[in-house]
């Protein structure tokens, strides 16, 4: 049994309004050191194993649904666990 | 000419692009849910607004894995006409028909307000009843609505002229002011605004009857020849 | 695995564990009455919900007996998820009114949209289609960032549940005064539509029928909530947070479908939302509303969380559920319809006939409790009730009018005022044209949505004015049912009922019941004369934040019917030379005025007077002269008086302007808020034939100079180019939420 963590932002070429607002509203609350704030997704997947090599159906799962390649992109951590 | 308005789980515009085609335009049309495996028999297809699985995810993204949208391609390979509003240009975009993707809108609200659009290409089989650069008033509603692609993609699409409505007054931050877009042949078009809400004097325009008329003459012309 | 240790009888007993729970000393010994012996843990937490305010109405009841509550178009009054009227051809008009105060003020967000889905339920278990949402909102002064945040996410809340569920926010209200300030509140409103022969109920006939649940699965959220919103908020409330629930328009989106579809059915005996108090409310209010028991295994409840008791279970107020009871051996039919929308449907009980509320769990009984007692024998208090000092101190104050240097200065700063100023900022995020039916937008008078496939259309409103509530309970509750009707007059509807929602502080304060009792008054003596029956309402007590009570705030919905489509009317002039009459004397009336607030930053005296024959008799004539299609805008006069008014009139053109003509003290004549008012325009040459139809006075013209002019005494006393009144108007709201984030 795998444990996945998918993480999903936005392309650095892409604007992220969201994170524009989020690193104007800490600049008014005078936290000046914050320059940029890029906000994503975080996704935890709980995959069985399979016959298949699990980079290779994450990286599936990822440019089919969960992260759009045309603005997004994504990173992803595995953990192994054993099933109690 | 026979219309089909497909039907997703969280659509809510079906309703509207319905009687926008039966009542004000006239034509035939029918509902298709989303597991249907054929659209034989259909002209035209139209994907509607509305939030298909919530919108959950991304815009778009579940819904474009449905059993219908594999018809839908082949529809679009066929040439025949197909068009998709607000949730159905999202859609459209997911499932690569189009080039792009959707963004927020800059201001992080939805917006729901009527806008001027200006007619970019009337030489497209869903704006030949507009003249070239006139500016109609159709409402937008969405909350991601701001258009992006990479700046190689922009370049085909002024090209192609497939940029067809543009915005006078960007509401939504979308590149390039563009409010819709074609594919390069032609018969595939995505678009914001929401024509099926202007079909009407009463309810503030009837702007948009004309995109719905120019499909069908269109359809007609093609039609008559191979008759 | 996650259990609670429940504590046992003696337990609950002996360290009052039910008090925590809501219920006080006396009404625990009446459950032990009723059972005969002291209840176990579910029992007791049943009790305690069924018999909170929000779900029994024990204080307001005896104040809720006053409405007039029957007429001859209503079909269903209060007691049903919501009311019904006819509306002729066989349609009817189903509305209901209902406040989410509480959680939003704790989580803004969540607590509005969950309040949007728990309305829009009430309806489509009627079987109606949900065809309109309207809201009425009341905040604090938008000068404070915790206003701020609350308005912004309050207004997304509704917007993300409402447009997703793809139902059109139409209209409503919002107004800002510093006593709502920590005590937001949410009132949202659904209108739906109906044919005749459609309408269900929440009720469990038929022994050996099947209990069914359909929709989300439950979990632990909002267990509890029903007793929440019958507490006042404190500064602990915070704590409480997991008390708000999550909405998920998608779902619903899918169960409103599904159940329009089952309404179809013969199987579906009966149907109810699960709203406040989950499934304990909706299953013993059905059994008890048909004269029957019901009997239900909590094994079989679809639960998203592991480890659940029987006590979470028939209190979570997860959202997006239905309990629904269906013929005895239907039940597959009823399954597969709901599969082909990704539902599940689930059997989960039946009804029995020996009037009981029993509940399996584990093969245990866990609660057996005679259905009547959870559902209608809840105690009622009589509370005691005491005119407040401030009362007869107002009372006695003159109506004066305050001083003016500037009369066009005053108007402009009064159209920034932001309960005046334009709401685009608000209704520009929500969905006000879904369904292609909204003939008259957000912004004008009331919204009128058409019905399709017939030349009718409703007009629909929600109005409370409550600094004049608050100066004079009594003629504050008459104007607010008045000012619904004007609004609904106005766009060329006939007032068909309303639905209240009445929302005030802690009513164990004797001057808060006694606003309660006045108020109630009021608005029977208003519905009595405008023949608009109250069909249903919704009570929200104890919005008190740290003691101090909210302005007593009886939000009136009201729903009118146009009889044809030609007779809709908006509030915008239409074209230049057209004359402008206004209908109703003035009087110096400033008590609770937007100008009195304005200039002393607080509000006194005396509410406006009202007359309700005579406001009547204007409401009757405004109509029929629109009916005879001769009136081109008609607009009624409430804050900021005709001053405020005229502008709003001209805001709808970028060229229109008007010469005005005023007689008498000018800050009366333009600011006073003299009641039963109106602004209408006529073309010249129906002059004649409206003043036979209107006692009206003819104040001025319509013209294309793109300024309000004001003369009084052929002296200009407001020359006021309307583009920079618009400015002022439009801009004031963005402006205030921008300037300081």
């Amino acid at each position: 049994m795998y444990k996945v963590k998918v993480f999903v932002t936005l392309r650095e070429s892409v604007l992220d309004p969201q994170g524009k607002a989020v690193t104007q509203s800490l600049n008014s609350l005078n936290y000046q050191e914050v320059t940029d704030v890029r906000i994503g997704k975080y996704m935890e997947l709980t995959i069985e194993k399979s016959a298949r090599d699990i980079d290779e159906v994450i990286n599936e799962i990822c440019t089919k649904l969960l992260a759009n390649p045309v603005i997004e992109d994504y990173r992803y951590e595995v953990e192994e666990c054993v099933v109690q | 000419m026979k219309f089909a308005v497909i039907v997703f789980p969280g659509s809510n515009c079906d309703v509207d692009m319905y009687h926008a085609i039966q009542d004000e335009l006239g034509e035939e049309v029918e509902y298709v849910w989303h597991d249907t495996e054929s659209l034989e028999g259909f002209d035209g297809i139209l994907l509607p607004g509305g939030f298909s699985y919530g919108d959950y995810l991304r815009t778009g993204a579940i819904a474009h894995f449905s059993k219908v949208m594999k018809e839908v391609v082949k529809a679009a390979e066929a040439g025949k006409p197909v068009l998709g509003v607000c949730n159905g240009f999202q859609i459209l975009l997911e499932a690569g028909l189009l080039p792009g993707a959707m963004r927020r809108n800059e201001s992080l609200s939805f917006i729901c307000k009527p806008v001027e659009l200006k007619i970019e290409n009337n030489q497209t089989m869903f704006t030949a009843e507009y003249k070239q650069s006139e500016t109609i008033t159709i409402p937008v509603a969405h909350g991601e609505g701001n258009y992006y692609c990479d700046e190689e993609t922009l370049e085909k699409l002024k090209a192609g002229s497939q940029i067809v409505f543009t915005y006078q007054q960007n509401p939504n931050g979308s590149l390039a002011d563009i409010a819709g877009i074609t594919n390069e042949k032609g018969n595939v078009l995505g678009m914001m605004p929401h024509p099926e809400r202007a079909v009407d004097e009463l309810l503030g325009s009837a702007d948009g009857l004309k995109l719905f008329q120019s499909i069908v003459k269109t359809w007609r012309e093609a039609h008559v020849v191979n008759a | 695995m996650l259990s609670t240790l429940e504590p046992n009888a003696e337990q609950i007993k002996h360290e009052k564990i039910y008090q925590q729970m809501g219920l006080s000393d006396e009404e625990f010994a009446m459950v032990e009455k009723i059972l005969g012996r002291t209840p176990n843990y579910t029992e007791t937490g049943l009790f305690s919900v069924m018999w909170s305010e929000h779900c029994s109405y024990k204080t307001s009841k005896p104040v809720l007996k006053r409405f007039p509550t029957t007429g001859e178009r209503v079909l269903q009054g209060p007691g049903e998820g919501a009311g019904i009227v006819d509306i002729g051809d066989g349609q009817a008009v189903v509305f209901k009114i209902e406040s989410h105060n509480h959680p939003s003020a704790i989580e803004p967000y969540q607590g509005a949209a969950t309040g949007v889905g728990g309305i829009i339920r009430d309806v489509f278990s009627m079987g109606a289609r949900p065809i309109a949402m309207l809201n009425s909102l009341r905040f604090g002064e938008l000068d404070q960032a915790r206003t701020r945040y609350l308005f912004k996410e309050v207004v997304a809340g509704i917007a993300g549940y409402g447009n997703c569920i793809g139902i059109p926010t139409v209209g409503g209200e919002v107004q800002f005064d510093p006593s709502y300030e920590g005590n937001p509140l949410v009132n949202a409103m659904c209108v739906g539509l109906i044919d005749h022969k459609d309408i269900k109920k929440g009720q469990a006939h038929g022994l050996g029928n099947t209990v069914m649940y359909v929709g989300a699965k439950t979990g632990r959220d909002g267990i509890h909530g029903a007793t929440f919103a019958s507490e006042e908020l404190t500064e602990a409330s915070d704590e409480k947070r997991p008390a708000v629930q999550v909405g998920d328009p998608f779902m619903e989106k899918l169960l409103l479908e599904a159940c329009l579809e089952l309404i179809q059915s013969d199987a579906l005996v009966g149907i109810q939302d699960m709203g406040a108090a989950g499934l304990a409310s909706s299953s013993s209010e059905m059994a008890s509303k048909a004269g029957m028991g019901i009997e239900m295994n909590l094994d079989l409840v679809p639960q998203r969380e592991t480890g659940m008791t029987a006590y979470e279970m028939m209190l979570s107020e997860s959202q997006e559920r239905m309990l629904i009871v269906v013929k005895k051996g239907r039940e597959q039919e009823i399954k597969d319809l709901f599969a082909k929308y990704d539902l599940e449907a689930v059997e989960i009980g039946k009804v029995t006939d020996d009037k009981q509320f029993r509940l399996f769990h584990k093969g245990e009984v866990v609660a057996d409790i005679p259905v009547d007692a959870l559902a209608e024998d809840a105690p009622v208090y009589h509370k005691p009730s005491k005119e407040p000092a401030y009362f007869a101190e107002f009372q006695a104050m003159e109506n004066d009018a305050p001083q003016v240097d500037d009369l066009k200065e005053t108007l402009l700063q009064l159209l920034s005022q932001p309960t005046i100023a334009s709401k685009e900022w608000v209704y520009e995020q929500y969905d006000y044209m879904v369904r292609t039916n909204t003939v008259v937008a957000p912004g004008s008078d009331a919204a009128v949505t058409r019905i399709r496939g017939t030349r009718k259309a409703l007009a629909m409103t929600t109005d409370c004015n409550s600094r004049y509530v608050y100066l004079d309970p009594e003629t504050g509750g008459k104007i607010a049912v008045a000012e619904a009707a004007r609004n609904i007059i106005c766009s060329g509807a006939e007032p068909l009922a309303i639905t209240d929602n009445l929302n005030f502080g802690n009513p164990e304060k004797p001057e808060v019941f006694w606003q309660i009792e006045k108020a109630a008054d009021g608005i029977s003596e208003a519905c009595r004369v405008l023949e608009t029956p109250v069909i249903g309402g919704n009570v929200s007590l104890y919005n008190e934040t740290s003691g101090t009570a909210i302005y007593p705030t009886p939000v009136i919905g009201m729903v009118g019917l146009v009889t044809d489509l030609n007779h809709i009317t908006t509030q915008h002039f239409k074209n230049s030379g057209d004359l402008i009459y206004l209908i109703g004397e003035t009087k110096s009336e400033f008590g609770g005025s937007e100008l009195q607030k304005l200039t002393y930053g607080r509000i006194f005296g005396k509410a406006p007077e009202l007359d309700m024959d005579l406001e009547k008799e204007r409401q009757e004539q405004i109509l029929a002269a629109i009916r005879t299609g001769i009136v081109q805008s008609a607009h009624d006069l409430s804050e900021g008086g005709l001053g405020v008014a005229l502008a709003e009139c001209l805001f709808g053109s970028e060229t229109l302007g008007a010469e005005i003509s005023i007689t008498g003290n000018s800050v009366s004549a333009l600011f006073s808020e003299t009641q039963s008012r109106f602004l209408l325009t006529v073309k010249k040459e129906h002059q004649a034939e409206f003043e036979r139809l209107a006692a009206a006075k003819l104040i001025g013209e319509v013209n294309h100079s793109g300024v309000l002019t004001v003369t009084d005494e052929s002296q200009t006393v407001i020359a006021a180019p309307v583009g920079e009144l618009k400015a002022a108007w439009r801009g004031a709201i963005p402006c205030l939420l921008k300037s300081r984030d």
